[in-house]
C-alpha cells in the first residue's frame, strides 16, 4: 500500500479562506480554546499536551507539554508566549504555509498556551521576508479580537490574551530561542547560555514559553480530539505527524504531512513520485544546515527524531531536499558551510572560527588542492565544534560535513586523490577536451573562448590549452558538433 | 546647503517613526524596518538620528544594522533583483542564474548598476522552493528561471 498523508497541522490549509474567521470557526475553530476556558484547569491543559507526546517541531524535539509545565511553574506578574515564525532554514516553507493558510490555528494555540502557563501577552516573531503571512496574521488577529476570541475578557471568562507581531530581519541564529528573545528586545540576535532557560527568565526577564509555528498548529487538534488520539499516531517516542517541505530533484515538490515513522522511501517515491527525469537517487538532505545528507541505505529508515539523529542527520524544521546523481556532495557540504559562516553570530570562538576553517578546507578540496590529511582534519575539527559551541547553531553546523564524509567518503577521496568531481559540479576540477573525430574545425569554440585557450587552424582539428583554460564552458555551449567533452 | 536640509528631513522622519513606537529601544528593529522602508537604506545619518531619538549609543544601532542581513547601508537599485540561494534553488542551478544576471547587467553580486536602475543580491530562501530556482524583482517572483531567461526578465523593466 502506498503511504498516505495525514493532515493535522495542515488540516485547514487550502480548505478554508484564511482571511475569514467564520471559515475557521466552522471547522471547530476556537472550540479547543473554549473547552480549556470553560472546563479544563490550567494544569489539565498542560497535562493533556504532555500526555499527547507532542514534541517541538522547530528542530529540537523537546516535549512541548514539559516546556509549558516549566513556564507555568514560576510565579510572576507577567509571562509571555512567543511563537517562533522565523523560518530561516533554506529550503523550508512549512511555517509559511501554516501562517498563510491557517493563521487562526496558531493564534488559538497561543491563547491556549497563555491560559495554561498564566500569560496574557503573546508575540509572533516573524520573518520580514514573509509579507503575505504578516498581512494574514494581522487580519486574523483583528478578526479574532472583534469576535471576542482574543483580547480582553475572552468568551466572557475573564481571561485576557493579546497577540502582537515582532519582525525578524534575516538572521538564521534567531531561530535559537535565547537569540530570538534578544532580537525581540531590539538587540543583536546573539544566544546566551542556558540556564536560566526562557521558562524562568525570558523576554524582558520574565518567564517565557517559545514554540514553533507547526508545534502550535497541532495544539487545538490535540485538545479537541484528546491526547490519546494524538499519541496513537506515530512511533513510540515521536507522536503525531510531521510536515516536510519536499523540494529539489523530486517529481512532486511541495508540502507533505505524514505520520511519524513513515520511511524516507515512502516519502520520496510514493508521495514525491520519485526522482526528476528518472535519474538516480543520490541523497536526501534533512534538517537544513544543521542536518545531514542521507543516502540509499537510509531510505527505509522510519522518520522520527531518534532514527534521524542515529543516522547522522536530524529532523530539523522539516526541509527535505532530494539530490540526484548530478549533485556533488562535497560541494553541497561547502554550500552549507558557506551559509553557516555567514550566519554564525560570532559570539563564541568554535563556531565563528571553526566553521570558517571547515569552509576553507572544503574550498581547498573542491578546488583541487586538498590532501587526505584534510579529510581527517575536517572530521577532527567537526567534533570539536560540535562539542564546544555555545548554541544549537554551532553544535549542529558540522553535520553536513560529517554526514557527507561518512556516507560519501569515496567522493571526497576522488576530489583529493584523482582531482576529479564525479558529478562535474566543481569547476576547478573539470577538464574540457576536444573530441577529435567530431571536430570539423569550424572555429566557433575558438571565437567563444574568452581566455584564448583554443588553438587550431580553420578546417583543422582544434585543441584546448589546459594551462590557459578557465573552465567557463563557453566552448561546450557553442559547439554544434558534440566535439567538446567534459571530463 | 542640501546636506543640512537632508539631515533635517531625516531627523523629522525619524522623530515621527520613533514616536509611533513610543521611543522604546525594544522596538529598534521595527523602527529600522520602517526607516529602511522609507529611505530605501540605512546610511549613517539615519542611524545617528535613530540613536539620538531613542537615547541609545550609535554603536548599538550600527551593531544591529550590520547584524541582520535584511538591513542595508547601501542604496538599492530602482529594481532590486534578488536571486534565491536556498538549498532547493541551489541544487536546481541558482548559481548559473546568478552568473547570467551578472553578465547581462555587467555588475557583481551585491552591486548596483551605474545608472541606479538595477541592484543584484542573493538571499536565503523566500519559501518558494516548489518553484526553484527563484528570482525576485521588487515584490514580483519569477519561478523556474533558466539561466538564459535573464535577458528576457531584465527587458521587462525598461523605464
Amino acid at each position: 500500500m502506498k503511504a498516505q498523508q495525514l493532515k493535522i497541522a495542515l488540516r485547514n490549509c487550502g480548505v478554508i479562506d484564511p482571511e475569514n474567521i467564520q471559515d475557521y470557526i466552522a471547522r471547530e475553530g476556537y472550540l479547543a480554546l473554549g473547552k480549556c476556558l470553560a472546563g479544563g484547569s490550567r494544569e489539565a491543559v498542560v497535562e493533556t499536551v504532555k500526555k499527547s507526546g507532542l514534541r517541538g517541531r522547530g528542530g529540537g524535539g523537546f516535549s512541548t507539554g514539559m516546556k509549558w509545565e516549566f513556564a507555568a511553574k514560576p510565579q510572576s506578574d507577567r509571562k509571555f508566549v512567543v511563537c517562533n515564525a522565523d523560518e530561516g532554514d533554506p529550503g523550508a516553507f512549512m511555517d509559511r504555509a501554516v501562517l498563510e493558510g491557517d493563521p487562526h490555528s496558531v493564534l488559538e494555540a497561543m491563547a491556549i498556551c497563555g491560559y495554561a502557563i498564566g500569560a496574557e501577552d503573546g508575540y509572533i516573531y516573524i520573518r520580514a521576508e514573509y509579507p503575505l503571512a504578516i498581512k494574514r496574521l494581522k487580519t486574523a488577529i483583528a478578526q479574532a479580537e472583534e469576535a471576542g476570541l482574543l483580547g480582553s475578557n475572552i468568551m466572557n471568562t475573564g481571561f485576557n490574551f493579546k497577540i502582537y507581531l515582532k519582525y525578524g530581519a534575516g538572521a538564521f541564529v534567531c531561530g535559537e530561542e535565547t537569540a530570538l528573545i534578544k532580537s525581540m528586545e531590539g538587540h543583536r540576535g546573539e544566544p546566551v547560555s542556558k540556564p536560566p532557560f526562557p521558562a524562568t527568565k525570558g523576554y524582558r526577564g520574565k518567564p517565557t514559553n517559545v514554540n514553533n509555528v507547526e508545534t502550535f498548529a497541532n495544539v487545538a487538534a490535540i485538545i479537541n480530539k484528546g491526547a490519546d488520539w494524538f499519541a496513537s499516531i506515530g512511533t513510540e517516542k515521536s507522536k503525531g505527524t510531521k510536515v516536510f517541505a519536499l523540494a529539489g530533484k523530486v517529481k512532486n515538490v511541495g508540502l507533505v504531512e505524514v505520520p511519524m515513522g513513515t520511511t524516507l522511501r515512502e516519502l520520496i517515491y510514493d508521495i514525491g513520485g520519485g526522482i526528476l527525469d528518472d535519474k538516480e537517487f543520490q541523497a536526501v538532505q534533512t534538517g537544513g544546515p544543521s542536518g545531514g545528507c542521507l543516502t540509499v541505505k537510509h531510505l527505509d529508515t522510519p522518520i522520527d527524531y531518534e532514527s534521524l539523529v542515529a543516522s547522522g542527520s536530524m529532523m530539523g524544521s522539516g526541509g527535505m531536499i532530494v539530490m540526484d546523481e548530478d549533485d556533488c556532495m562535497v560541494a553541497v557540504a561547502q554550500f552549507y558551510l558557506e551559509f553557516t559562516v555567514e550566519e554564525s553570530c560570532g559570539k563564541c570562538v568554535p563556531c565563528r572560527e571553526g566553521n570558517k576553517a571547515l569552509y576553507n578546507i572544503l574550498h581547498k578540496i573542491t578546488h583541487g588542492s586538498g590532501t587526505m590529511a584534510d579529510i581527517d582534519r575536517l572530521k577532527e575539527l567537526s567534533v570539536v565544534i560540535k562539542s564546544t559551541s555555545l548554541c544549537g547553531l554551532g553544535q549542529t553546523s558540522p553535520n553536513p560535513v560529517l554526514s557527507t564524509i561518512n556516507n560519501f567518503y569515496d567522493d571526497y577521496v576522488q576530489h583529493v586523490v584523482d582531482k576529479k568531481c564525479r558529478a562535474k559540479r566543481c569547476r576547478a576540477l573539470l577538464e574540457y577536451l576536444v573530441i577529435e573525430e567530431n571536430c570539423i574545425g569550424c572555429g566557433a569554440c575558438k571565437r567563444a573562448c574568452p581566455a584564448d585557450a583554443i588553438l587550431g587552424e580553420p578546417k583543422k582539428k582544434h585543441f584546448i590549452d589546459q594551462e590557459k583554460c578557465i573552465k567557463c564552458g563557453a566552448c561546450y555551449q557553442k559547439c554544434k558538433f558534440n566535439a567538446i567533452a567534459i571530463d | 546647503m542640501t546636506c543640512s536640509i537632508n539631515q533635517q528631513i531625516i531627523k523629522e522622519k525619524i522623530v515621527e517613526i520613533c514616536s509611533e513606537f513610543k521611543n522604546d529601544p525594544d522596538d529598534l528593529i521595527a523602527i529600522l524596518h520602517k526607516a529602511q522602508g522609507h529611505f530605501g537604506f540605512l546610511p549613517s545619518e539615519v542611524q545617528q538620528a535613530v540613536a539620538e531619538q531613542l537615547r541609545i549609543p550609535v554603536s548599538k544601532v550600527f551593531g544591529v544594522v550590520t547584524f541582520y542581513s535584511y538591513f542595508t547601508m547601501e542604496p538599492k537599485g530602482k529594481y532590486p533583483i534578488s536571486i534565491c540561494m536556498g538549498t532547493a534553488c541551489y541544487v536546481k542551478g541558482a548559481e548559473k542564474v546568478l552568473g547570467d544576471f551578472e553578465t547581462k547587467l555587467k555588475i557583481k553580486n551585491g552591486q548596483t548598476t551605474p545608472d541606479g536602475k538595477f541592484s543584484l543580491n542573493t538571499l536565503r530562501c523566500i519559501g518558494a522552493c516548489g518553484l526553484a530556482p527563484v528570482v525576485m524583482i521588487g515584490e514580483k517572483v519569477y519561478g523556474g528561471v533558466k539561466p538564459e531567461d535573464a535577458g528576457k526578465i531584465i527587458s521587462e523593466y525598461k523605464d
